[in-house]
C-alpha cells in the first residue's frame, strides 16, 4: 500500500481520468448531433414524395412521427411495400403490408401543366414541396419535370384544372461501363 | 513479345472474321433518306438545332451537347430536314429523336470546314475542336471522346492506350482500319497526346492480326515519334475491354468506383484515333464510320464505310443483300450484340458491326437448368466475378449482396454464359440487374435531391410566416401606440 513506486503511476492514471473525462464531458455538450439519428435512418429510407398520404406534411415530419411512436410503418403508399419492410428491419418490427386506408402503390408519375390553360394565378407555386414549378403572377407556370416528385399537392390548389399527372417521359439508365 | 497468362481468364473463341476481311473497305452510297440519331449510342441525346424544312450541308451541326456527357451531331448528307421525330434505333432504349434529311444529291460540305493546326492549337483549343466535331469512341460505347481527353488532361503524365485489341468474334472494322489507315491511327495517337497532355501512346494489338501489325509497324516508322510504341497481345476474348486492357498493358489495376483517368490512364479505340486524325486533316466532323457487315445471311461481307444515318439495309445492300434467310440482325459482336428491331434502324457511332445471321449462326435454343455450382463462369470471368453467387444474388433480388458480389464490375462480356454447362443466360440477368440497380441509384439520387429541396422550402415558408409575424405585430404596436 505504501510503496513509493505505485504514486506515479497513480498520478498518470488520475491525469488521464481527468483529462479524458473532461474532454468526453465537452464533447457531448458541445459536438452533440443536431438531429435525432434515428429520424434520420427512417427519413433516408422514405421516398421523399412529400405527398403527405401519410397524413404527416412530408417525409421528414412522418420520419419524426415513426420515431416517436406516432405512427406506424405501413403508411407510405409510394414507398410501398418494400419501404414497409426496410423500416420494420431498421425498427426490429414485424414485416406487414401496406395500409390500404392510406392509397395504393403506383408507378411514378410527374406533374404536367397545360400551358394553353393556364392563367399564372402562382396558386400552385407555394402547394409545391419541392419548388419544382416555375412561374409568376399572370406568367405562365410549368413543371421542372426533373424535380418533380408526383405528390399531386399542386393539383387542388389550381383553380382551372389545368394541371394533370402523367407518367414521365422514358429517361434510359444511366448507361453501364464502357466495353470494347 | 507477349505472355498470354498476362490476361485474366477469358476464352479462346472462333473469330469469323476472315470472310469480311476479303477485301478492302469500300464506301456505301449516300442514303437518299439518312435519318440520323441524335442519341449517338452512350443514352445521351443532343438538342436539335434545326427544324423541318432546313437545308443542310455535309457537317452541319443538327445537334446540340447540352452537357460534357453528349456528343453534338452532324448532318451526313447534304439535303434538306424532313422531319425530327422519334424512330426505331440501334440503342439501348430502342428508339430514340432523329432527323431525317432529304438527300438533295449535291454533297456540298457546310462552307468553312478546314484542315486544323493541331501542332500550333493549346491543348484545350483541340480538345474544344475535337468536342465540336462530336467525336465519340467508336469502340462500341459512343462516349464523348472529348470528355475523356479533357479528364485526362487534368493530370500530368497520363498513359494513353490506342486499343486495337477487336476482341470480339464477327467484328473486323478496327482490323481493316489498320490495315488501311494506319497512318491515321498513328496521326491520331499524336493528336490525343497533345490534346490530352499524355506523356506516351501504346497502340495495343492482339497478335492474330499480323497485316494490321505490319501495317502499324511502318506507320510508326514513317511517324518516328519516340512516344508511340506497339504491344502485342494474346488474342483473347475480352483483351479489348477497356479495364482489362488497361491492366494488361501498363500493369495498373484500375479500382473499381474510379475511372481510367483518376488513374493516370486513357483508353481510346483505334477508329476513334483515325476519326480524330480525318478531323485534323479535312476539318469535317464526325460523319462516318467504318462497319463490318458479316454473316452468313450477307452475300459478300464486307467493311463498308457508312455515313450516320444510313439505315442498315443500305449496307446490307452494298454488301450482296441478303441471302439464305437470315433469322436475325444483331448490331455489334457476336458476344455484347443487340438484336435489331429492323433493318430500317440507322447506323450511329456505336454501331461497329451488323450480323445478318442465319440459324447456322445461331446457338440452338437453350434450356436453362440449375446452377450445379460447378465454377466454370468464375474461371473465365474477365472482371474476376463470380458469377454462380451474383446469379443467387440477382435471384433473391438483393440490392446488398449484388453490391458486395460486385455487380457494377461486370462488363457484360457474356463469357459466363459461354461456358455454363447448365446453359443459363448469366449476362441477360447481369444486365437486367444493372439496369434494375441504374434505377434504383437515379432514384436514391433524386430522392436526396427531394429532402434538399423539400428542406429549403420548409424553411423558406417558415422565415416567410416568421417575417409576417414580426410585420404584423409592429403595426399592431403602431396601432396601439398612434392614437394616444
Amino acid at each position: 500500500m505504501s510503496d513509493p513506486s505505485l504514486v506515479p503511476a497513480m498520478l498518470v492514471a488520475a491525469g488521464l481520468a481527468v483529462t479524458v473525462g473532461s474532454a468526453l464531458g465537452w464533447a457531448a455538450v458541445r459536438l452533440r448531433p443536431n438531429a435525432d439519428p434515428l429520424v434520420e435512418r427512417i427519413d433516408a429510407l422514405l421516398p421523399q414524395t412529400q405527398c403527405g398520404q401519410c397524413r404527416h406534411p412530408g417525409c421528414r415530419p412522418y420520419a419524426e412521427a415513426v420515431a416517436r411512436g406516432d405512427a406506424e410503418i405501413d403508411q407510405c403508399p409510394p414507398g410501398g411495400d418494400a419501404t414497409v419492410r426496410a423500416l420494420a428491419e431498421l425498427l426490429g418490427r414485424e414485416p406487414r403490408s401496406l395500409d390500404p386506408a392510406f392509397g395504393v402503390t403506383a408507378p411514378r408519375q410527374v406533374a404536367v401543366i397545360d400551358e394553353a390553360r393556364c392563367i399564372g394565378c402562382a396558386l400552385c407555386l407555394p402547394a409545391c414541396p419541392v419548388d419544382a414549378i416555375v412561374g409568376a403572377p399572370r406568367f405562365v407556370h410549368t413543371v421542372i419535370e426533373q424535380q418533380c416528385t408526383g405528390c399531386a399537392l399542386c393539383l387542388p390548389p389550381c383553380p382551372v384544372d389545368c394541371i394533370e399527372l402523367r407518367a414521365p417521359r422514358a429517361a434510359e439508365p444511366p448507361g453501364g461501363r464502357r466495353a470494347a | 513479345m507477349f505472355d498470354r497468362r498476362e490476361f485474366p481468364s477469358g476464352l479462346q473463341l472462333v473469330p469469323h472474321k476472315a470472310a469480311a476481311l476479303e477485301r478492302a473497305i469500300f464506301e456505301a452510297p449516300a442514303p437518299t433518306l439518312a435519318t440520323v440519331a441524335l442519341e449517338q449510342g452512350n443514352g445521351r441525346e443532343a438538342r436539335p438545332t434545326v427544324s423541318a424544312g432546313d437545308r443542310v450541308r455535309v457537317g452541319t451541326l443538327i445537334g446540340r451537347a447540352m452537357d460534357e456527357g453528349t456528343v453534338a451531331v452532324h448532318a451526313s448528307i447534304a439535303g434538306i430536314v424532313r422531319a425530327i421525330e422519334v424512330r426505331e434505333t440501334a440503342s439501348r432504349a430502342g428508339q430514340g429523336l432523329c432527323i431525317v434529311i432529304e438527300n438533295d444529291g449535291s454533297d456540298q460540305n457546310e462552307p468553312g470546314l478546314e484542315m486544323v493546326e493541331w501542332d500550333s492549337l493549346s491543348p484545350e483549343m483541340l480538345v474544344d475542336r475535337i468536342r465540336a466535331a462530336g467525336i465519340a469512341g467508336l469502340g462500341g460505347a459512343a462516349f464523348p471522346t472529348a470528355a475523356k481527353l479533357a479528364a485526362a488532361s487534368r493530370r500530368p503524365a497520363t498513359h494513353l492506350v490506342l486499343n486495337g485489341a477487336e476482341c470480339e468474334p464477327w467484328i473486323c472494322c478496327d482490323d481493316a482500319l489498320m490495315r488501311e489507315r494506319a497512318a491515321d491511327v498513328v496521326l491520331g495517337g499524336q493528336v490525343m497526346l497533345r490534346a490530352s497532355g499524355a506523356a506516351r501512346c501504346t497502340i495495343a494489338v492482339e497478335d492474330d492480326k499480323p497485316e494490321a501489325i505490319a501495317a502499324l509497324e511502318s506507320a510508326l516508322a514513317a511517324a518516328a515519334d519516340p512516344r508511340l510504341e506497339l504491344r502485342l497481345l494474346g488474342a483473347t476474348y475480352p483483351a479489348g475491354a477497356e479495364r482489362q486492357l488497361l491492366a494488361v498493358v501498363t500493369g495498373t489495376e484500375i479500382p473499381h468506383d474510379a475511372y481510367p483517368t483518376d488513374v493516370g490512364l486513357l483508353c481510346q479505340n483505334v477508329g476513334t484515333a483515325a476519326a480524330v486524325a480525318s478531323l485534323v486533316r479535312t476539318g469535317m466532323p464526325a460523319t462516318r464510320r467504318v462497319v463490318t457487315v458479316t454473316g452468313s445471311g450477307v452475300g459478300r461481307p464486307g467493311n463498308v464505310e457508312a455515313r450516320y444515318g444510313t439505315p442498315i439495309a443500305d449496307l446490307v445492300a452494298a454488301c450482296g443483300g441478303y441471302r439464305s434467310d437470315p433469322r436475325r440482325l444483331i448490331a455489334g459482336g457476336s458476344m455484347t450484340g443487340r438484336a435489331l428491331p429492323c433493318d430500317a434502324v440507322p447506323v450511329t457511332q456505336a454501331v461497329n458491326c451488323i450480323i445478318a445471321a442465319t440459324a447456322e449462326d445461331l446457338s440452338p435454343p437453350r434450356r436453362e437448368m440449375p446452377c450445379i455450382r460447378c465454377g466454370d463462369c468464375a474461371g473465365v470471368c474477365p472482371a474476376g466475378l463470380l458469377p454462380q453467387s451474383l446469379l443467387r444474388a440477382a435471384g433473391a433480388d438483393d440490392a446488398e449482396l449484388l453490391e458486395t458480389f460486385g455487380l457494377a464490375d461486370c462488363i457484360e462480356c457474356g463469357c459466363c454464359d459461354y461456358v455454363c454447362p447448365s446453359q443459363i443466360p448469366l449476362t441477360a440477368r447481369f444486365r437486367s440487374a444493372r439496369a434494375a440497380r441504374a434505377l434504383r441509384l437515379d432514384e436514391q439520387r433524386r430522392a436526396a435531391e427531394a429532402r434538399e429541396r423539400y428542406a429549403r422550402h420548409e424553411r423558406r415558408l417558415a422565415e416567410a410566416a416568421a417575417a409576417e409575424r414580426e410585420a404584423f405585430e409592429a403595426a399592431r404596436r403602431r396601432a396601439r401606440g398612434g392614437p394616444e
